[in-house]
């Protein structure tokens, strides 16, 4: 069982099978050493060449790929882990197959043999896998279900070329990267490009939930699985047995996320979401707790006292990483080579500062509570819709929107005249509160502020349709849906899929040759929380009511009850005055800029001058200074 | 307008061009424009307003004054700030 970098080159047309160079396959390989620093391994032949980079998790002896059948018919590649690996392996061997390891990548092979192309759906864990099947001669490429392994891939010349990370996929180009303008608007909006879409022209991602086959010539894509919310048949069973489901569910979850031939460790916030984990962990496992933290030197974004908390309540044996907001800038280059992404906020680079800390502990896999705020209701932006709806039914009303103060105490505004003040941020699309995108509108529209900087050039080169390419990616079925699911949805397939779980998530975590593993994402719990009724998830303003309502009694009261923090780094602190080196200063002079041609270095001028000045830059200020510098920045590490 | 006021205008307009539409164009705000309406002031924006009002013009804003008539635009920065003078 292996969290690793897969590549691949395979031939798309069934005359012209050349040898794909084993050079390259290796050079491909090589820029994941990161991802897998074990151990590494080439196959080619005809049409057909796959490479793999290794860390050894479990079956450190007997994982090695690419890994083929007994008689060579089928070969594969596979980053991640399939954590049911054992329950399938006993089903198969009662169907008379014979296992030679005791690995999850095996398993993956006898399934295919078994199952052919529905052999994903039995599958439960995180994977990105490419599978050749030399009898069918046809190639499969699947991604597990919400995006946790990263898989890319392009089409060039006739072949299909496929890697776990975009740089990876640079030594079998013919062409040079180029920049793709439009998912740069995207990320603009949503903080991600709307998939398959990426920075880069015509590279893709498999999507979350998807296999592409490739055979006979041609590509056909499948969506196997995707979130599916249906709450009728729950509302006849009560509040307190589908708390005790979940709970059994998230322990399961839990449980089979420890499997493992090293030590497992687990990340803590200080949040209810680590919190619950490292209290499952603690109450129905016998690994010893192993507990990693963040801390900020801004104490504004330090949540010491509630990790302290829970690491007495539960007496693990905890690490911290003090970060200071002078490292951030420090490490922002080598988080973006990472990333290979822009990104609008700083808060992924702490996290790669966070699995270096695991890896230099000696660790291999953290257990890590993302995912928790989409399948159960837990942020923000689901209780700004809520009542963003409740004041839509009366839009004139000035009472109504005063609970957006509740949300929001930091706003600090006036006591009178707040109400049209409030409808300015929080009051887009009121008058069309039942909008497919009604939850999402007032955060694209805080972000979307950043295009003012963009140069007249690209303004005009853009078609202006992000918005209409979003909407067009979610399915139709979505109107349908309680309009709470409606924003979970939304969540989960934009923000979490493309940036939480991409450039916070596994991005930070393999550059440090760490595997994050999410229980809350575990397809089970997922299905399950799909048909909970909102009003259980979110009970008034009463953020993941159900989970608190399951895990309750093994943690404090403090805990369960605090105010919700998300999870946020220095901004724009970190990117501006003493901190914003040189070095970060020269992508934003104006002889960069204006050599990329991306972003008007006047108006860009004004920015830093403001920034410099000590004024407080607005959030939308802030992502548009980090979204410029870190698109100047992967244009020089990926294009120049 | 007097020489003061004249003064006055030019350091607001200067200061919203500059720190918010980002240019030094002076086409790109009338004094009429909502900086409500049209999105250039956010929430922080507006408490910005108010500590340069109070750091440049000495103009300290009250909770009571905190309203759109009397901070949304540039003519009615200077409306509120006659007010506040005389």
């Amino acid at each position: 069982m292996i969290m690793c970098g897969i590549a691949g080159v395979i031939q798309s047309s069934s005359r012209m099978k050349t040898q794909i160079k084993e050079s390259v396959l290796s050079a491909m390989a090589d820029k994941l050493l990161h991802r897998g620093p074990d151990a590494s391994g080439v196959y080619c032949k005809a049409g057909v060449g796959l490479a793999h980079r290794r860390l050894s998790i479990i079956d450190l002896s007997n994982g090695q790929q690419p890994m083929h059948s007994p008689t060579g018919d089928i070969s594969l590649v596979f980053n991640g882990e399939i954590f049911n690996y054992i329950e399938l392996r006993e089903a198969l061997i009662n169907k008379g197959h014979q296992f030679l390891t005791q690995s999850d990548t095996e398993v993956i092979i006898h399934m295919y043999q078994e199952y052919g192309l529905d052999f994903v759906q039995q599958l439960n864990g995180q994977f990105a896998i490419g599978l050749w099947d030399d009898n069918n001669r046809r190639f499969v490429l699947v991604r597990d279900r919400v995006g946790i392994c990263p898989l890319y891939y392009t089409l060039e010349n006739d072949c299909l070329i496929f890697a776990s990370e975009i740089k990876a996929l640079k030594p079998a180009l013919k062409n040079r990267l180029e920049i793709n303008r439009e998912a740069l608007d995207q990320i603009f909006t949503f903080w991600a490009p709307v998939s398959p879409q990426t920075f880069f022209k015509n590279i893709f991602e498999v999507s979350p939930g998807q296999l592409i086959v490739l055979e006979n010539n041609k590509i056909e894509k499948y969506q196997y699985w995707d979130w599916q919310f249906s709450n009728r048949d729950f509302w006849t069973i009560s509040e307190d047995q589908q708390a005790q489901a979940l709970h059994e569910l998230l322990v399961e979850a839990t449980r089979i996320r420890l499997r493992a031939d090293v030590p497992v460790g687990a990340y803590l916030s200080g949040g209810l979401d680590s919190s619950v984990l490292v209290a499952m962990i603690h109450h129905y496992t016998n690994v010893p707790l192993r507990t990693f933290s963040l801390n900020f030197s801004d104490d504004s974004f330090d949540e010491k006292k509630y990790q302290s908390l829970l690491i007495d309540h539960l007496q693990t044996k905890h690490s911290r990483l003090k970060v200071a907001t002078e490292d951030i800038a420090r490490n922002f280059k080598q988080s973006l080579y990472h990333t290979e992404s822009p990104i609008l906020r700083t808060a992924p680079v702490p996290m790669g500062l966070l699995s270096a800390l695991v890896h230099n502990s000696q660790y291999k896999v953290v257990l890590t509570g993302e995912g928790a705020d989409e399948v159960l209701g837990g942020y923000d932006i689901f209780k700004e819709a809520k009542v963003r709806h409740f004041w839509s039914v009366n839009p004139d009303s000035n009472l109504r929107p005063l609970l957006l103060k509740k949300l929001y105490p930091y706003l600090n505004l006036p006591d009178k005249g707040q109400a049209a003040y409030l409808k300015t941020f929080f009051g887009e699309a009121l008058d069309e509160p039942d909008k497919i995108c009604f939850s999402h509108l007032p955060r694209w529209t805080t972000t979307a502020k950043a295009k003012q900087f963009y140069s007249a050039d690209l303004n005009d080169e853009l078609s202006g349709k992000s918005l209409d390419v979003m909407l067009n990616s979610l399915p139709k079925q979505l109107k349908n849906m309680h309009r709470f699911n409606r924003a979970q949805y939304i969540e989960s397939k934009s923000l979490m899929a493309g940036y939480l779980l991409s450039s916070q998530g596994d991005r930070m975590l393999s550059m440090n040759s760490v595997e994050g593993r999410f229980p809350f994402l575990d397809h089970n719990v997922i299905e399950y929380a799909n048909r909970i009724p909102p009003k259980y998830k979110m009970k008034g303003l009463n953020e993941k009511n159900i989970l608190k309502k399951s895990m309750a009694r093994y943690l404090t009261e403090e805990i369960i009850y605090r105010h919700k923090q998300p999870y946020r780094a220095p901004d724009m602190t970190a990117m501006t005055g003493d901190c914003l080196s040189e070095e970060l200063r020269d992508y934003l002079s104006p002889d960069e800029l204006d050599k990329q041609g991306l972003f008007d270095s006047k108006k860009v001028g004004f920015l830093i001058k403001k920034a410099d000045t000590g004024r407080s830059l607005s959030v939308s200020e802030s992502q548009a200074l980090i979204g410029i510098l870190s698109t100047q920045v992967v244009i020089e590490q990926f294009i120049n | 307008m007097n020489e003061v006021a004249v003064n006055t205008e030019t350091l607001l307009r200067n200061y919203i061009l500059e720190n918010y539409l980002f240019t030094d164009d002076q086409s790109k705000l009338n004094n009429t424009d909502s900086f409500l309406d049209s999105g250039i002031l956010d929430s922080m924006g507006i408490l910005e307003l108010i500590y340069f009002m109070d750091e440049e013009l000495s103009i300290k804003v009250l909770p009571d004054e905190m309203i759109p008539s009397n901070l949304d635009s540039i003519n009615n920065l200077l409306a509120f700030i006659e007010r506040k003078n005389s």
